[in-house]
């Protein structure tokens, strides 16, 4: 197996795009991160493309092959990946492989969602499509329904509290305020969301106990990267990322069935699978990228991966130690909450940011000082399909 | 434009007494304060100022509710509707949304439009309950009647308060009225009503000093940006 490195990344401002179609979107992307490459007219081998919806709400199926086309990439080899909203961590999986196979050489992976041609309602059923199709979708459940009952579960086993997720909120906007990507730039005030009797309206219960500004948004957006061999890596422009650690596990597909349903397994084990192929820890990483679709998996993953222990990541986040500058930086981009949730583009967009924020490319309000390391949670379902990569700086 | 008052007399229908509505302030989700307040009709051709930029904005039937609002704004400044009010909100002097509507008899509100020129922050929510709370708690009112031109408008009004459907007629045409009574309102007020009474003289002075209007190309960025919250 050959050492993968990503040598160009490139993405668009996630929100509503209503002048774009899906295919511009993704072309848009895919144009950034070969031009970050330097790859001009250079030959891509295969192209893999992370989406979930494009079948469903764009009526568009086969889209990496007309994405190869309209890219003029012809005859590179094009799949699409559809793995819910792990999707683009899926692809990226894909070009990994294909490329440490030896089968390819230059490979692009593009991720991307346009859920904003629909009403909320509509983004919310086509998300609610991965739910059991028998045991939980009939029955009305939605992902924030999921999140809330899982909320109210960790509230009590961990003690998990308002204020800790208020916590999480407030860091998260105000990272999204200084990244020009994310799709909420916006900064929040606790007293506006949770102390003035007036955030009643400003954020009302959305699944109880969860909020509106607990949740992200429902956004368009896509994502790009580039991966070759690391060895080929050298002779581009920029610094290689090498992709030192990728993990993947699946659990149930109910909740229910769980033995415990706060206990996120695929998230553990894709983790353990990652760090243990990068030969690294959890302290070991010096930013990291979780899906906090909902603010409160943004604490349980922090513990899943080992950043904290069980019952701590609400108390680390209320702490600040989840803050720029703090133990470890979480969601520097603003994270799903306020970059906004494409779901297909999402996993790739947070190895966009990693892949900038290791080759020290940030603006000093957003980059993590002298970060060597990097670690993205792509959460797949409810955490029945979670992908993980631990990604590293090369010095060059 | 030379007024002859003497037809004017005549083509001027007579108003019903309405009570001010008693100004607040509003904490928004950014922590930001927002001043609510009645428009004097004076202060008309300034709104429209903020107004006509939207009047071109297709997305979420901006261009709709914004040609409806300008007209009916207009025609309470040239005394050409029955007893019509319209409230503000204004952030640092800066209008950031408009409501308005009317008094079909002294029973029954006529709720017309709801504009809000910066988004994500709920403005149009807190307008709309500022209107609501208006007719009922000021105005003396038994009932208003809405319609919605929007899908967001739909959610926000019909599904959120939830208002009751009938099968009257709104002024403004469109499909039947929906009616908030005083018992939906009771019932909602609590989480959809908010506001402290009275304002802060600094958030006052400011507020009535001018009312601000941010360019063109602000309010165009504001709502159909790229972000489009």
């Amino acid at each position: 197996m050959r050492d993968v490195a990503i040598i160009g990344a490139g993405m668009i401002p996630f929100g509503r795009r209503d002048e774009d179609t899906l295919m511009e979107m993704l072309a848009y992307a895919s144009l950034k991160a070969l031009d970050d490459a330097g790859l001009g007219d250079g030959t891509v081998d295969a192209v893999y493309l992370g989406n979930m919806g494009g079948g469903i709400i764009q009526h568009q199926t086969s889209i990496a092959s007309s994405l190869v086309d309209r890219l003029s990439l012809l005859p590179a080899a094009a799949e699409t990946v559809e793995n819910g909203p792990a999707s683009g961590g899926s692809a990226l999986k894909n070009g990994l492989l294909a490329v440490a196979s030896g089968y390819y050489d230059v490979v692009l992976v593009v991720g991307g969602e346009k859920m904003r041609e629909v009403t909320g309602w509509r983004a919310t059923d086509f998300v609610a499509t991965m739910t059991h199709p028998q045991a939980e979708y009939p029955y009305g459940i939605t992902l924030p329904g999921m999140a809330g009952m899982f909320t109210r579960l960790y509230m009590e086993k961990y003690g998990v509290t308002r204020e800790m997720l208020v916590a999480v909120a407030l860091k998260n906007q105000e990272m999204g305020a200084l990244n020009p990507y994310a799709h909420v730039e916006m900064a929040l005030s606790r007293e506006g969301i949770f102390e003035s009797p007036h955030a009643v309206v400003n954020n009302p219960t959305v699944a109880d106990p969860l909020h509106l500004y607990d949740a992200c948004p429902v956004s368009d957006g896509a994502a790009a990267v580039v991966l070759c061999p690391l060895e080929m890596a050298k002779k581009f422009g920029k610094v290689p990322v090498l992709i030192a650690g990728f993990g993947q596990a699946t659990d149930t597909h109910t909740l229910q069935e769980r033995d415990d349903p706060t206990d996120l397994k695929a998230v553990s084990l894709a983790a353990q699978q990652a760090l243990d192929r990068a030969k690294l820890k959890p302290a070991d990483i010096h930013v990291a990228e979780l899906h906090d679709a909902f603010t409160i998996l943004e604490i349980a993953e922090s513990e899943h991966v080992g950043f904290f222990k069980k019952g701590e990541g609400g108390k680390a986040a209320e702490a600040g130690k989840t803050r720029l500058g703090g133990q470890i930086p979480i969601n520097v981009s603003g994270g799903l909450k306020a970059r906004g949730h494409p779901v297909g583009a999402t996993g790739v967009a947070q190895a966009v940011e990693i892949v900038f924020q290791l080759r020290h490319e940030l603006p000093k309000n957003r980059q993590v000082k002298n970060a060597e390391t990097g670690l993205t949670i792509n959460f797949g379902g409810f955490g029945n399909n979670v992908t993980c990569f631990v990604l590293r700086r090369v010095q060059p | 434009m030379i007024v002859d008052m003497e037809l004017e007399a005549v083509l001027r229908p007579t108003q019903y007494p309405m009570p001010p509505y008693p100004p607040k302030v509003i904490t928004l989700a950014n922590g930001k304060k927002m001043v609510v307040r009645q428009a004097e009709r004076e202060d008309v051709p300034v709104i429209l100022k903020s107004v006509h930029p939207c009047l071109f904005i297709e997305r979420d039937y901006y261009d709709i509710v914004s040609a409806r609002l300008y007209g009916e704004l207009l025609a309470w400044y040239r005394h050409r509707v029955k007893s019509e009010y319209c409230l503000i909100g204004q952030v640092d002097g800066y209008l950031v949304g408009a409501v308005n509507g009317r008094l079909e008899n002294e029973k029954v509100g006529m709720s017309y439009h709801t504009l809000a020129i910066d988004r994500g922050l709920r403005i149009g929510s807190h307008l709309f309950a500022a209107k609501m709370e208006y007719h009922l708690e000021y105005l003396g009112q038994e009932e208003v009647l809405i319609v919605a031109e929007s899908p967001i408008g739909f959610r926000r009004w019909m599904i959120e308060y939830p208002l009751e459907k009938t099968n009257i007629p709104h002024e403004l045409g469109g499909g039947d009225s929906y009616r908030l009574t005083r018992d939906i309102y009771n019932k909602a007020k609590a989480r959809l009503v908010v506001g402290d009474r009275p304002v802060p003289p600094d958030l006052w002075e400011i507020a009535t000093r001018d009312i601000l209007f941010a360019d063109e190309d602000a309010i165009h960025e504001k709502i159909a940006g790229l972000k489009g919250r």
